[in-house]
């Protein structure tokens, strides 16, 4: 009796937990089938360098990446750049030096500069920040299983633009949706070849909205890779040790049990 | 300690005899660890053990994360980014923290509802009942003051409502909410006294645990048959127990390497699922979020806080019969805090004779529906303040007092209990055969 009941609130309980999170987003989210999604899932090395390109050209006119350690884009896990390149990237940002006060060139130890110049949110964190896709019917299964969803709703934005445009008060803004309001402030910043990669991989608008997604779910979560293998290995371990401490305890209570030791 | 007739412990050398003479800690140990327990405990009492291990785990994680962590509200959010990117391991800490909160109320709801099915409160074990309330009430509050360090969205606004709760309170309700937040508002005041209260609180629990295990220690565990051990002598009572260690130690060991299984599972593969994204959002007090929604665990509390709307036939009746000092909001707060009250009085409230909801026919499916009644409550909870979750709302909010209010009562005078076993023996032979016998 008790088991049952208890298995059925156990099971019960998963789905409210999903559930939670699904009456927040209106908009649609499209599903994507990102590297480093899934219990294995790796971050393709390759598409975050090319995400790093589209941030780097495009996205950081307007957007900023504040906790992010520019060094940290020749981590393993991560872009991978070396280090040579990290520190050629860096130059390019003019920093304040927090001891001097005076301005210099950055330094792969600084952080991406913060950017609300034109009020857009910071991106550290977007990816984590947003619900993205809930899907099957809201049960939130596509998160248990693959991830936040926030890379999902950062693609779904950025392919999502209708085209229409209007203005309410000397503000512009775009048909967009996967915008929960419908209208969102940000222009298309998207458009068919507007990066050009070094790798001759295509730039069309879906393939630069998934390489940036791609890119800002590893700024977001730096030790993505890490934390994967880590649980892993836990979880091995740990199925190692309670097959060990079954068969300990099935032994300790034969005797009591009066069953026979094999 | 007329607690089960066992063995004591003997200093057999002369430096234990000193020892024992002067300290008897090692004698003390002994007692703890080689406590007679029933031996028909199934797998619903591995909770507790799962929880000293939260405890533990809880105290450790956080103490190193408070060696990078800064309460500062312009420090917070960006000290807890510096923990998840630079600190060695940091993410592990924090997803372990964080998904170690959620294991620890899994938990404790399915060792509170145990204790609610085989009617572990009843005497002689009030006191852990209490206790264990208690105890819970300052899990509530750690929680709660932990998910605002991060200083994230959630945080912010879930602390503002929270504490608007005390605001509810009629006359002095203002004065106590800004003496609580240290100011008018949810401030760099509130962050730093909620952060050192959450670093105290998990040391008051720990006593209280230990109060707790003390408690039921003298009074000996229940059982699933809530049939107590027999107590005329140490052969009788050696019949239906056996010594904790090493029986129910790695019985003990064995369920909570299942259960770090699964929760190391989680926090691998899935550690922000049971948190919400918006607290990866900066706190900001001009902001609102869409849907401020509290933790899961705090879920069905929270459903009962919003159930009594100012249109309930209740609440209109507690306004006019107080003169209109009991208003909605006030009305919710009591409601809240009553439905843990009510449970913390099962105890006096639960009129059967019979303990273990095991003899007990319709009991049975009173209990079954108050646990699906939980569920219901914890989903309300999440959903908006619309129809038609404020009715369900209502109607849930209504049985879970119904519950401890008249249905335990009442039971107790109608139900017709089934025949019990005589003894704990006699019900795990039943189960493992006459050929069952101790081991010694």
């Amino acid at each position: 009796m008790f088991r049952n009941i208890a298995l059925i609130a156990a099971s019960a309980l998963t789905l409210t937990a999903g559930g939670v999170f699904a009456a927040g987003g209106e908009g649609h989210i499209e599903d994507v089938a990102f590297a480093h999604e899934g219990p294995f899932g790796k971050f393709d090395q390759f598409q975050l360098q090319r995400g790093l390109q589209v941030y780097t050209e495009v996205c950081s006119g307007c957007h900023g990446l504040k906790f992010v350690p520019i060094r940290t884009l020749s981590d393993e896990g991560g872009p991978g750049l070396p280090e040579d390149q990290v520190r050629a990237y860096a130059t390019q940002f003019t920093v304040t030096d927090k001891e001097t006060g005076e301005d210099r060139e950055g330094l792969p130890t600084d952080n991406f500069p913060a950017n609300t110049g034109a009020g857009a949110p910071d991106l550290s964190l977007m990816a984590k920040s947003r619900a993205g896709f809930h899907g099957p019917y809201g049960t939130g299964i596509n998160q248990l299983f693959r991830g936040m969803g926030g890379p999902e709703y950062i693609y779904s934005i950025l392919t999502g633009y209708t085209g229409e445009e209007k203005e309410e008060f000397g503000s512009y803004f775009y048909e967009n949706t996967a915008f929960p309001s419908g209208w969102i402030a940000m222009a298309p910043p998207l458009s068919d070849d507007q990066v050009t990669y070094a790798d001759g991989h295509r730039a069309t608008v879906h393939h630069m909205a998934e390489d940036v997604a791609s890119f800002l779910m590893w700024a977001a979560e730096p030790k993505l890779m890490d934390r994967k293998s880590a649980g892993f290995v836990s979880v091995l371990f740990l199925v190692l040790l309670s097959t060990l401490l079954y068969l300990t305890n099935k032994r300790l209570w034969a005797g009591i049990k009066g069953k026979k030791t094999a | 300690m007329a607690g089960i007739p066992h063995d004591h412990y003997e200093p057999k050398t002369s430096g234990e005899r000193w020892l024992h003479k002067r300290l008897p800690i090692v004698g003390l140990l002994y007692d703890t660890i080689m406590i007679p327990t029933p031996k028909n405990l199934n797998w619903m009492w591995i909770w507790g053990i799962i929880l000293t291990f939260c405890l533990a785990l809880q105290i450790v994680t956080g103490i190193i994360l408070a060696m990078h962590y800064t309460p500062h509200v312009d420090k917070a959010f960006a000290s807890v980014e510096h923990i998840m990117r630079n600190v060695n391991g940091g993410y592990m800490l924090r997803y372990l923290h964080a998904n170690g909160a959620s294991l620890f109320f899994f938990a404790v709801y399915l060792h509170i509802f145990r204790g609610l099915y085989y009617g572990s409160y009843k005497a002689p074990r009030e006191i852990t009942w209490i206790v264990g309330m208690i105890i819970y009430l300052l899990m509530m509050g750690t929680a709660f003051m932990g998910y605002v360090l991060p200083w994230g969205q959630m945080s912010f606004w879930g602390a503002t409502v929270i504490t608007g709760l005390f605001g509810a309170i009629p006359g002095i309700g203002e004065p106590i909410q800004t003496w609580l937040l240290g100011g008018p508002a949810v401030d760099n005041a509130t962050l730093n006294r909620f952060f050192s209260l959450h670093y105290l609180l998990p040391f008051v629990i720990a006593a209280l645990v230990a109060v707790h295990i003390w408690a039921f220690h003298t009074t000996g565990n229940n059982n699933p048959t809530g049939v107590e051990v027999r107590r005329g002598s140490k052969e009788e009572a050696e019949r239906d127990t056996v010594p904790f260690w090493p029986y129910f130690v790695i019985k003990d060991l064995f369920a909570l390497a299942v259960i770090l299984t699964l929760f190391f599972a989680v926090v691998g593969f899935m550690p922000n699922y049971l948190g919400h994204p918006d607290n990866y959002i900066e706190a900001n007090p001009l902001a609102t979020p869409a849907h401020i929604v509290p933790e899961w665990y705090f879920l069905p509390f929270y459903a009962i806080l919003r159930a009594f709307t100012a249109d309930v036939w209740v609440v209109i009746a507690a306004n006019w019969l107080s003169f209109g000092i009991i208003d909605a909001k006030f009305f919710g707060v009591l409601a809240m805090f009553g439905a843990i009250a009510v449970m913390a009085l099962a105890p006096w409230l639960d009129t059967s004779s019979v303990r273990s909801g095991r003899y007990r026919p319709m009991f049975k499916w009173w209990f079954a529906l108050l646990v699906i009644d939980f569920v219901v409550l914890m989903w309300c909870g999440a959903m908006p303040a619309d129809e038609p979750y404020a009715t369900i709302s209502l109607i849930a909010s209504a049985y879970w007092f119904a519950y401890f209010l008249v249905i335990l009562p009442l039971l107790g005078v109608i139900e017709k209990p089934l025949a019990q076993p005589a003894t704990i023996e006699e019900d795990f032979n039943a189960h493992y055969g006459s050929k069952a016998h101790p081991a010694e």
